[in-house]
Order: C-alpha cells, then sequence, then structure tokens
C-alpha cells in the first residue's frame, strides 16, 4: 500500500499544486455544493468532464506497458458513440444498444492488436490506418449528419447522476478500480509488464505475447468504446467529425504525465487517471482563474516539456557525467600541483 | 611493424576483459584472433577502433603511438574495420555506400554518374561485377562484406580488422572472400582475422594469436601448430596434465535408469543435421563445440524455440509436445539461454518477480501465485542459491552477472522440470559463483533431475556430466562416455576432420 | 531493361496514381483536362509542400506532428502582423520562415539532446505552435494587402485553359528542391543513412546531433512556408485551421512509398500521393452523390494496402541475409 502511495505521489503533488494554483486565482474552485442530491462545484466539473480521456487513459497505459502506442482511440470513441446513436435511436433498446457500441470498440481493438502482434506491423503505424479511416466509417454511420436521439436511460451515461456523482465521473473511476484490480489480483499485470520489457526474454519463459499484445488492444478498444458512449449520451447526439478528436493525443500525455514510460514495462493505470485529471484541472482551471482560453495550449504544452524533461534519461546521465567529469578534473589539477612541486 | 599492442588492459565494473595482452601484426601477413566467447577479442578489437579507451598499456601504428576516440578516427588513421553484421547500410545503393562521406560532387550536388564511376573503380580490384545503382541490401551478405572491405581499404589502407566474416557464407562465398583477403596481402595490408571456425585459420592465416580470460595465450605460426594444440589453447587444458580432480564419480548404471526423454532423428537441415539422443533420469549431458558448430541450435531446437523439420521427442507415454517454449515448459522442459541480457533476465522486473514468471505463465493470468507464496518461493530461492542482495524486491537488472544466472535457474528450478537446458550457464560469472553453480548441478541430478548442459569450458563439462555428445559443423558427431570423458578425447572429436564424419555415416 | 528494384514502390505510387485517374476519366471524361490539374495542384499546394519537409523527417526515421499546428500559426502570424504593422508581406515571409525553422530546430535539439522520442517532443511542438496561433487571435483574420491581390491574380495559363497558380508553381519548385536535396546532397545522403540505422551512421562518420536538429529545421521551413501558402489560398489567417494536417501529410508520405520507419522513399512519390489524395477528393465532387467521408476511409484502405505491400517487399529482400538466423 505503502509503495503504491509513494509511485503515484510525484502526480499527486502536481495536481495538488494546480489545485492549488488555481485557488489562488479563483477561489470557489474548492467549493462543493450539494444540490438536488448531486454535488456540484467545479472540482466536481472536473472529474465529470476529464471521464474521457481519463477512460482513454487506462486502456492507453496498458497499450504503452507493452511498447506500444495506440493513436486510434479517439476515432474508435467516434465509431462507438456513432453505432450506439444510431441503435438506440433505431429503437433497439439499452441493452443491444450497449452491446453494440462496446463490441464495435472491442472489434477495432482486435483488428489493432492482429496488425501489431499478428502481421508485425509497428503499432504506431499499425493504429494509424485505424485513425485515418475510422472517422470516416464512424460518418458512413451517421450519415455524416450529427445523429441526435433522446432517449433518457442512454442519456444518463453521460448526464445521469450515482451516488451524488455524475454518472461519467463513476464510470472511469470504477473502471479503473476494475482494470487495476484485474491486473494487480490477477498475474495480468506482471506479464503485461514481462513483454513490454523483454519480450523475447518472457515468450522464452512461457509467456503468451501474442494473445496477450491483442488482448491489450482490446482493452484499449473497449475503454475507448467506454469513452465513445459517455461523450454521445452526454451531448445526446452522435458527432463523427469532432467526438474524440485529438483526445488520443491527451490520453498519451496523461500515461506520460503518470509517469509511465513509453518504452514500456511498469505501469501504473492510478498515476495514469491522475495525470488525466491533472490535463483537465488545466483545461477548466485556465477557464476559471479568468485567463483566456487561448493561454491553455501553450500553459499545457510548457507543463508537457517541463515533465519531459525532468523525466529524460539522458538528463540522468549528463549530471552523472558532469558530477564525474569535474571530479577527474579536480583530481588531474591536484596531480598536476604535486608534480609541480616534486 | 604497422600495428604493435602491448600490455593493454581494459576492466569493466566487475570483469577484467583485457589483462596486459600483447598483440603485433606485420605488413603483408593475415593473423588470426581466436578465442571463445569472453575471451577478449571483442575488447581488443574496440580498443583498436576507438570503440573502447584502454585503461592502460599502448598502441603503435606505423612507430607511432596512437589512442583512437572514435571509429572514423581510427579509421582515418589507418585502421579500417568490417564486422560481422555488416556495418553499411542495406538501404542505400552499393555506389552511395561506397563514396558515403566523400560523394563526387558537381555545383554542390551529388554527381550521380561519377558516383557510381568512383564506386565500380574501387570495386574494380575485387573481381566484382555487380550494378553499383541498386540497393547493397539486395545483394548477399558475402558480396556486402566484399563492398565493406572495398571502403575500409579506401578509407584506411594500412591495418583491416575483419571480424567473423564468414560467420554467415557458405563454402563459395568464403573461397571468393579469401581470394579477396589473400589480394589485400599481397598488396601489403596487415589484416587481422577473427573467426571461430578453424579451417578457415588453417586456409587462410600466416600467424595466429590465442586470447582466454582476457590473456594472451600464444602467438604462433599458424603451420608450426595442429588443431589438437590449438583447441588445447583455446579451451584451456594441457593434454598431457591428466585427471580431473574435480572429475564427477559417475554412477555407472546411469545408462540403466529410466529414460525421461529421448530424441529420435530430430533435427533441422541447415541448423542441426537431425541426431538420436536419449536422456536418463538424473544424467547430465554435456555438450561439447566450438562457437557455431550448433550447440546453442541443438537447445533451441529442443525447447521448441525453432521447429524441428523432423523427428520427434517421445518418452515412455508417447510423444512429447514440444512445438514451441509454451509447449516445451508444460511438457516439464527447461531452458537458461546464452545471452542472459536479451533472453533471460526481465531486467526492470524484481527478483521475485522473475523467479516466478515461468511458474505463473504456466498456471495462466487468472491463477496469480498468492503474493506469500511468492515471497516464499523468492525467499527459498535467494537462500538455497545464495542470491547476493538487499533483498527479493530488487530489479534483477541491478545484480551482477552470476546472481543473475542463479535467478534465471531459480526460475527454472521452482517449475521443477525433468529435463533442464543450460547453455553457457557459468559465462561471465565471477569464480566464487562458477563454483556454486556447478554444484548446484550436481545436487539437481542427485534429486533426480535430467540436464543437458552446454559449455566452452571443458573443465566444466569433464566435472559434471555422464555423457558428453560433441557437436561439430552442425552435426554431434561422437558422444562420449566413462573414462572417454577427458580432455583428450574430447579435443581430438571436436579437431577431427573426415574420420568423424564417416564414422558417423557407418 | 530491368528496372532496378528501389523503384518498386515508387512505380507503385505513381501506377495506382495513373490508374485512378483513368478510372476517373473514363466515368468522367471533364476530368481528363488541364483545368482539372491545374486546380488538384492549386487546391493541395500548402499539403504538397508541407509533405515534403514531412518525407525528409519520416526518411530520417523520425515524425513531425506539429506542422498542422505550424501552418495555422504561420497563417495567423502573418495576418495579424500585416493588419498590426506597415511591413511588406515579403518581409513578413522572411521573419516567419525564421520563426518556424528555428522552432523545427529547437524540436530537433530536444530530440537529439535530451534523447526523447521525436514523437513526444513534437507533439509538445503541436500544443506550443497551436497555443501560440491561438494566443495572437482566436478570430479568424481577413488578410487584404495588394501583394496578395497580386499574387492570388496571377497565374500561367497552360494549354486547355488550365490555370497553374503562384501557389501550385511554389509548390512544385519546393517538390523539386526537396527531391535535390534528399537524393542530390551530402545531407540527403546522411538522413538517409540515420533512417537506415542510427548505429551505423555514426560508425559511418555522421554527425548525428547536428543533421537531426537540421532536419527538423527544414521540416520546421517546409511547415511555415507551406502556411504561407495556405494564407494565400485562404487569404486569411485562422488558428483553428489545418488541424490533422500533420496525419494527411503522413498518409500522403506513406502513399507516395515512403517507409515510415525510415530509410527508404522518393520525395516525388509524395507529390504523387498527394496528388492520389486530391485525386480521390475530386472524384467525389464529381460524382456529387458520394460523401466525403469515402475519402478517409479510401485512404485508409490505401495506406493499409502500402504498409502490407512494404511489410512484404522487407521479408522478401531479407529472405536473402535470414539464413543465418534459420
Amino acid at each position: 500500500m505503502f509503495r503504491s502511495l509513494s509511485r503515484i505521489a510525484p502526480q499527486l503533488i502536481t495536481l495538488g499544486a494546480i489545485v492549488l494554483l488555481v485557488t489562488a486565482f479563483f477561489p470557489d474552485f474548492i467549493l462543493i455544493g450539494y444540490e438536488r442530491e448531486r454535488l456540484v462545484g467545479p472540482i466536481i466539473d472536473v472529474l465529470k468532464r476529464g471521464a474521457p480521456v481519463a477512460l482513454l487513459a487506462i486502456g492507453m497505459t496498458l497499450v504503452i506497458a507493452t511498447r506500444g502506442i495506440d493513436l486510434s482511440v479517439g476515432t474508435v470513441m467516434a465509431i462507438s458513440g456513432a453505432i450506439g446513436a444510431w441503435a438506440i435511436s433505431s429503437g433497439l433498446g439499452l441493452a443491444p444498444t450497449l452491446a453494440l457500441a462496446i463490441g464495435a470498440g472491442l472489434l477495432c481493438g482486435l483488428w489493432n492488436g492482429c496488425l501489431v502482434a499478428v502481421i508485425g506491423i509497428q503499432p504506431i503505424v499499425a493504429t494509424l490506418i485505424l485513425m485515418t479511416s475510422g472517422r470516416g466509417i464512424a460518418q458512413l454511420i451517421t450519415e455524416g449528419r450529427i445523429l441526435t436521439f433522446s432517449d433518457p436511460s442512454f442519456a444518463f451515461f453521460g448526464s445521469g447522476t450515482l451516488f451524488g456523482m455524475p454518472f461519467p465521473a463513476v464510470l472511469w473511476v470504477l473502471l479503473a478500480l476494475v482494470v487495476t484490480l484485474l491486473m494487480r489480483r490477477t498475474a495480468l499485470g506482471i506479464l503485461v509488464e514481462a513483454i513490454g520489457v523483454n519480450r523475447s526474454a518472457s515468450a522464452l519463459a512461457g509467456v503468451n505475447a501474442r494473445v496477450l499484445l491483442i488482448a491489450v488492444y482490446m482493452a484499449a478498444g473497449l475503454c475507448a468504446a467506454f469513452a465513445g458512449i459517455v461523450a454521445t449520451a452526454d451531448i445526446r447526439g452522435a458527432d463523427a467529425n469532432n467526438t474524440g478528436l485529438w483526445l488520443e493525443l491527451d490520453a498519451i500525455l496523461a500515461v506520460v504525465i503518470g509517469g509511465n514510460s513509453l518504452l514500456g514495462g511498469r505501469f501504473s493505470i492510478a498515476a495514469s487517471v491522475i495525470g488525466a485529471m491533472i490535463i483537465q484541472t488545466i483545461d477548466t482551471g485556465i477557464l476559471l482563474a479568468g485567463f483566456p482560453s487561448e493561454y491553455n495550449l501553450v500553459i499545457k504544452a510548457g507543463l508537457v516539456l517541463i515533465i519531459l524533461v525532468v523525466q529524460s534519461p539522458n538528463l540522468a546521465q549528463s549530471w552523472r557525467f558532469v558530477k564525474d567529469e569535474s571530479r577527474r578534473r579536480r583530481e588531474r589539477s591536484y596531480e598536476a600541483r604535486k608534480e609541480l612541486r616534486s | 611493424m604497422p600495428l604493435t599492442i602491448r600490455s593493454l588492459s581494459k576492466s569493466f565494473p566487475g570483469a577484467k576483459a583485457l589483462d596486459c595482452v600483447d598483440f603485433d601484426l606485420r605488413a603483408g601477413e593475415v593473423h588470426a584472433l581466436l578465442g571463445e566467447n569472453g575471451a577478449g577479442k571483442s575488447t581488443l578489437i574496440k580498443c583498436l577502433t576507438g570503440a573502447y579507451r584502454r585503461d592502460s598499456g599502448e598502441i603503435m601504428l606505423n612507430g607511432e603511438a596512437i589512442s583512437p576516440s572514435s571509429t572514423s578516427e581510427a579509421q582515418a588513421l589507418g585502421i579500417g574495420t568490417v564486422y560481422q553484421e555488416v556495418n553499411l547500410l542495406p538501404n542505400l545503393t552499393v555506389a552511395q555506400n561506397l563514396t558515403f562521406g566523400r560523394e563526387p560532387r558537381r555545383f554542390g550536388f551529388i554527381d550521380g554518374t561519377a558516383q557510381r564511376a568512383e564506386a565500380r573503380r574501387m570495386l574494380s580490384g575485387y573481381g566484382l561485377d555487380i550494378d553499383v545503382g541498386r540497393d547493397l541490401g539486395a545483394y548477399s551478405v558475402a558480396i556486402q562484406q566484399i563492398v565493406a572491405i572495398a571502403r575500409a581499404v579506401e578509407l584506411s589502407g594500412k591495418v583491416l580488422i575483419l571480424d567473423e566474416p564468414t560467420a554467415s557464407l557458405d563454402a563459395d562465398e568464403t573461397r571468393m572472400l579469401f581470394d579477396v583477403v589473400r589480394s589485400l596481402r599481397e598488396k601489403g595490408l596487415g589484416i587481422v582475422f577473427v573467426s571461430h571456425f578453424l579451417d578457415q585459420v588453417f586456409e587462410l592465416t600466416d600467424r595466429l594469436t590465442v586470447l582466454r580470460n582476457g590473456r594472451k595465450i600464444v602467438t604462433e605460426e599458424t603451420a608450426r601448430l595442429d588443431r589438437v594444440r590449438l583447441i588445447e589453447h583455446m579451451l584451456g587444458r594441457e593434454l598431457s596434465m591428466t585427471e580431473d580432480a574435480a572429475r564427477r564419480k559417475t554412477d555407472p548404471n546411469v545408462a540403466t535408469r529410466p529414460e525421461v526423454v529421448r530424441f529420435e532423428n530430430f533435427g533441422r537441415s541447415g541448423v542441426v543435421e537431425p541426431f538420436d539422443l536419449t536422456v536418463h533420469r538424473g544424467e547430465v549431458i554435456g555438450l561439447a563445440g566450438l562457437l557455431g558448430s550448433g550447440r546453442t541450435e541443438t537447445a533451441e531446437l529442443m525447447f521448441g524455440v525453432r521447429t524441428a523439420a523432423s523427428g520427434e521427442a517421445r518418452d515412455e507415454t508417447g510423444r512429447i509436445a514440444h512445438a514451441n517454449p509454451r509447449e516445451a515448459i508444460a511438457s516439464g522442459f527447461g531452458f537458461a539461454p546464452e545471452d542472459r541480457k536479451t533472453d533471460g533476465i526481465i531486467a526492470e522486473l524484481s527478483i521475485r518477480e522473475n523467479i516466478i514468471l515461468a511458474m505463473q505463465a504456466r498456471r495462466g493470468w487468472a491463477k496469480p501465485i498468492p503474493r506469500a507464496e511468492q515471497d516464499r518461493l523468492a525467499a527459498d530461492y535467494i537462500e538455497k542459491l545464495d542470491i547476493r542482495t538487499s533483498g527479493p524486491e530488487k530489479p534483477i537488472g541491478q545484480l551482477s552477472g552470476g546472481n543473475q544466472q542463479k535467478v534465471v535457474l531459480a526460475r527454472w528450478l521452482a517449475m521443477n522440470p525433468r529435463f533442464l537446458i543450460l547453455d553457457e550457464p557459468t559465462r561471465g560469472i565471477d569464480v566464487g559463483a562458477h563454483a556454486e553453480i556447478l554444484n548446484l548441478i550436481r545436487q539437481l541430478t542427485d534429486e533426480g533431475m535430467s540436464l543437458l548442459v552446454i559449455s566452452s569450458e571443458l573443465d566444466e563439462l569433464i566435472a559434471v556430466s555422464n555423457r558428453i555428445v560433441v557437436v561439430r559443423d552442425r552435426r554431434h558427431v561422437a558422444e562420449l562416455t566413462g573414462d572417454d570423458i577427458a580432455t583428450g578425447p574430447i579435443v581430438r572429436a571436436i579437431a577431427a576432420e573426415a574420420a568423424a564424419q564417416a564414422e558417423k555415416v557407418a | 531493361m530491368t528496372v532496378n528494384p528501389r523503384f518498386y514502390p515508387l512505380l507503385a505510387t505513381i501506377a495506382i496514381f495513373v490508374l485512378a485517374y483513368t478510372v476517373c476519366w473514363i466515368q468522367f471524361p471533364a476530368m481528363l483536362s488541364t483545368r482539372v490539374v491545374g486546380n488538384l495542384l492549386t487546391d493541395n499546394a500548402y499539403l504538397g509542400i508541407v509533405a515534403v519537409g514531412m518525407t525528409v523527417v519520416i526518411l530520417s526515421g523520425g515524425i513531425d506532428l506539429s506542422v498542422g499546428s505550424v501552418i495555422a500559426f504561420s497563417g495567423v502570424f502573418i495576418a495579424v502582423v500585416l493588419r498590426e504593422t506597415s511591413l511588406h508581406p515579403l518581409a513578413v515571409f522572411v521573419l516567419l520562415l525564421a520563426v518556424t525553422t528555428a522552432f523545427g530546430a529547437l524540436m530537433g535539439l530536444i530530440i537529439h539532446s535530451l534523447a526523447m522520442p521525436a514523437f513526444i517532443v513534437t507533439l509538445a511542438g503541436m500544443f506550443l505552435a497551436r497555443g501560440a496561433a491561438y494566443m495572437l487571435t482566436i478570430d479568424s483574420v481577413p488578410i487584404s494587402d495588394p501583394f496578395y491581390d497580386f499574387i492570388k491574380s496571377s497565374y500561367y495559363l497552360m494549354p486547355g485553359k488550365g490555370r497553374l497558380t503562384v501557389i501550385a508553381g511554389v509548390m512544385l519548385l519546393t517538390v523539386l528542391v526537396g527531391a535535390l536535396v534528399a537524393h542530390r546532397t551530402r545531407f540527403g545522403a546522411s538522413m538517409f543513412a540515420l533512417g537506415g540505422g542510427e548505429q551505423t551512421a555514426r560508425l559511418m562518420g555522421v554527425r548525428i546531433g547536428r543533421l537531426t536538429v537540421l532536419i527538423y529545421a527544414f521540416s520546421g521551413f517546409m511547415a511555415g512556408l507551406s502556411g504561407i501558402v495556405f494564407s494565400i489560398y485562404t487569404g486569411s489567417g485562422y488558428p483553428l485551421a489545418t488541424v490533422g494536417t500533420e496525419l494527411t501529410a503522413i498518409a500522403a508520405v506513406v502513399i507516395g512509398g515512403t517507409i515510415l520507419t525510415g530509410g527508404a522513399g522518393y520525395v516525388v512519390g509524395t507529390l504523387f500521393g498527394v496528388l492520389t489524395m486530391g485525386l480521390i477528393q475530386t472524384y467525389i465532387v464529381f460524382d456529387g452523390t458520394l460523401s466525403s467521408w469515402w475519402t478517409k476511409i479510401v485512404i485508409g484502405l490505401l495506406l493499409l494496402l502500402f504498409i502490407v505491400l512494404q511489410k512484404g517487399l522487407l521479408r522478401i529482400s531479407s529472405a536473402g541475409q535470414s539464413v543465418r538466423h534459420a
């Protein structure tokens, strides 16, 4: 328990610092009220608005842990959302609608996984294909329109309230918990980390790397489907053009801010979803603090650069090098002085 | 003397790679550099080419002390190198590779016609008639090697180092390469030739130097040595020195014990010729042979890393499935590979996780080994194998080579396999850990496990084996038992040429 | 005479373009006119230019996700500076190119000196450039300048009344220059070497750090130039413009026969990649009943086709070498 806390400590501290910073500009930020049986307030809003990226980050963490990347999740959101909106508006009922939307996400994940694990295409290239063409497929489903619906049971996934909390917030917290438990209470976590660090050694130890890789991309597809359902339900319509647009980049960023290496291996889902919340707090905070929203991206970019530079392996190395060099130089000048004296 | 090296030393953390090595190279000679893996050949070459900084000693080129700090500096000084994995770019054309960095230009742009002409001129002395406008990658490795040599000679022109140039060539290609090397010798170049193919060493070289454990063992005219003497130098045993004190007391009845596994007509052409091998309970089979003889390939076939083209493995209940590592593990096999870093350890994971990995993979993801059980296993093996660590949660990448090897062994021991393959179990390990691992092997067989041990140290094989299989030229050529398990017979079997092959056929 | 296998991917690209054009022509004979060709070149001029920069980056084994944002930044920068000052547009262009080139160089420097993946560094660059554009303005700023009007109204009338506009000419010139740089200079040779393998390139004497900075600077320059062309094409600067152009450019490069992992490809191929993608759009416009989303799906299929094709080619060409592993 203590170990896992210390793993996410840097992300928690960053999040805390940013919350403090926002509060300094906008004191009402940390106020939470209770109206009509639901919690309200900017922080609750962050938890809700950050849901799509947090959901994507869960799956992305697993993909990145295997030394991969999934560029298609934003597009998969659009596909799942489009299928969901189409199904519910053609009167299929809630359960079949959810099954279809989630099934579409899994199918997309299976496609990516097969390209990566069976054909052996680099993950970034393999998922680029679906990223490009998937939006066209989503538009095919919505026929280029914004497909609206009014079914309240489906809309609940976007704007409903559960235990006083917005449903999307409950969903990502639950999913993060479930996936973390699934990873840590079974052996999946360590097997995923093992193939991420050293695929060939893992295969020699009997780990079924191919099946695991496909499963991981399917998990990313599943998370994207959930995110797509939330995003679509929230606006009561599927917008194939804009649903999930560029969210894959935010999700990757959340994972990286979460301290997970792009080179695979050790991962922490908790840290990634906190990373997602950091991004959302910045977004919301900048708005609330009265900065024009146009500063948002520059601040985000600056923050990313700082986090990346701090994480850079080269930096640690060059520090060591500088230290060694100066020590060596001191020694050399000492020797030289000794020689001079003698 | 174009190249003279005096008492060159180089250490890495925890290991002395080169210990006061002397070496000299005459103009117009081909000088073989020999030694098993880890003997120090590649370290010596890397010191010469500027890839490594030496700790002490000096390198003289034509009487001048040099100290190259990069490959291009060494090249400019006159030392060119051609590696086994060709160090040119397969995605560029032959002409681009040959003229890289010195492309003829006109009006600031590369003149393609002049570039190709220049490339053809550079290749003219080598008897190659190829289209220099094609990708280098489109040509065979042999041609790529010659192109690499042509570039190295053009740029350097004094000393040429050929590092395992024939490792992936067939007989005709090797002959073509040798013609090139001979003609360069005529021109007065000094050539260092690294190879583990002894036939080629005898065919091509004028003198040879043997390294072992970072030391120079001997420098001699090739013609004055015979194969047996040479192998003794390389493997470190004097034939005259008789009996091996550490030799295991062989149970004479080992062959009558129940069979654990029998490989029948098992092999794949081009990898290892089909062989028969029966493994008994509690038996250690040693696999002896030089580097590249098919030792590791035998192990990989058995463990399903490569697919066998013919034959099968059986036990008393029938056919054993081992088409891939997972099946092999399910059938009770284990394999600790030669290259620990790339194929053995999962560097970032802890000792505990590395130990339980194979067991966990076998149980499936849904049935995790309870944490208490994991801790117990880790603590058990850390104690039993005396793994030196501050605790079971330390990443394995931070341990020394010997301790890493013990963890990999623990991974397999935890599976309690019936047949465990150890490929170079003591490579790169300090003396203390070395003895411990040998003791462990004895202990395991006493408990009834069967082992196949691959090693280039004959002492080690002799000390632990009940039976020794000798591999040469991708063929199992001899099986030694009883009193034949001694340096003499093994070396003779490795050295024998046609005789052994004829025997095999008969 | 046999064809050098080096050219297979390029020939495949050109063949697909010719095939596609033939199909279009059979269905809509009007498409075979210099007018359509002129429009094709003009409409895709900015994309062609930025794709040339992307080709160079990808050939060296890297990637540059920032270019779409840099184009938008360029348009906004030009529009705002022209509105606020009395500088001549040409002076603004020079200023802008200096900024975007330096921006690219900086990314290259970070990639090399911190050994960070290009993907992440240029992703941060993408946010930064887009953010900088927002900071200049959040509105679409129209450009009204006599010089702009002059450029827009000048063209070369091709036989058949097709118009070769200035920006189309700039694009063709860029492709030519890009091809010369990539295939006919030592810089280009080093770039291919880096894409073939960093370790080997270093062994052959390539100065990796300097080269990396130059490559991303080149891409930054091309993105800036593309931004200029885009601002002429649209007559305005808008910070939300050209979102996702980086991916379109990458797709064009891959369809143009360049291997996404670097080391092999042609700048001219990229031109055909861009034109093929433009052709699909033109076809859809001519058809009138098809919807624009088919463009994306067809482009995705083409991508898949080329990636699998390259995978196959790689497998065939490495078959000879894999003997030592078998």
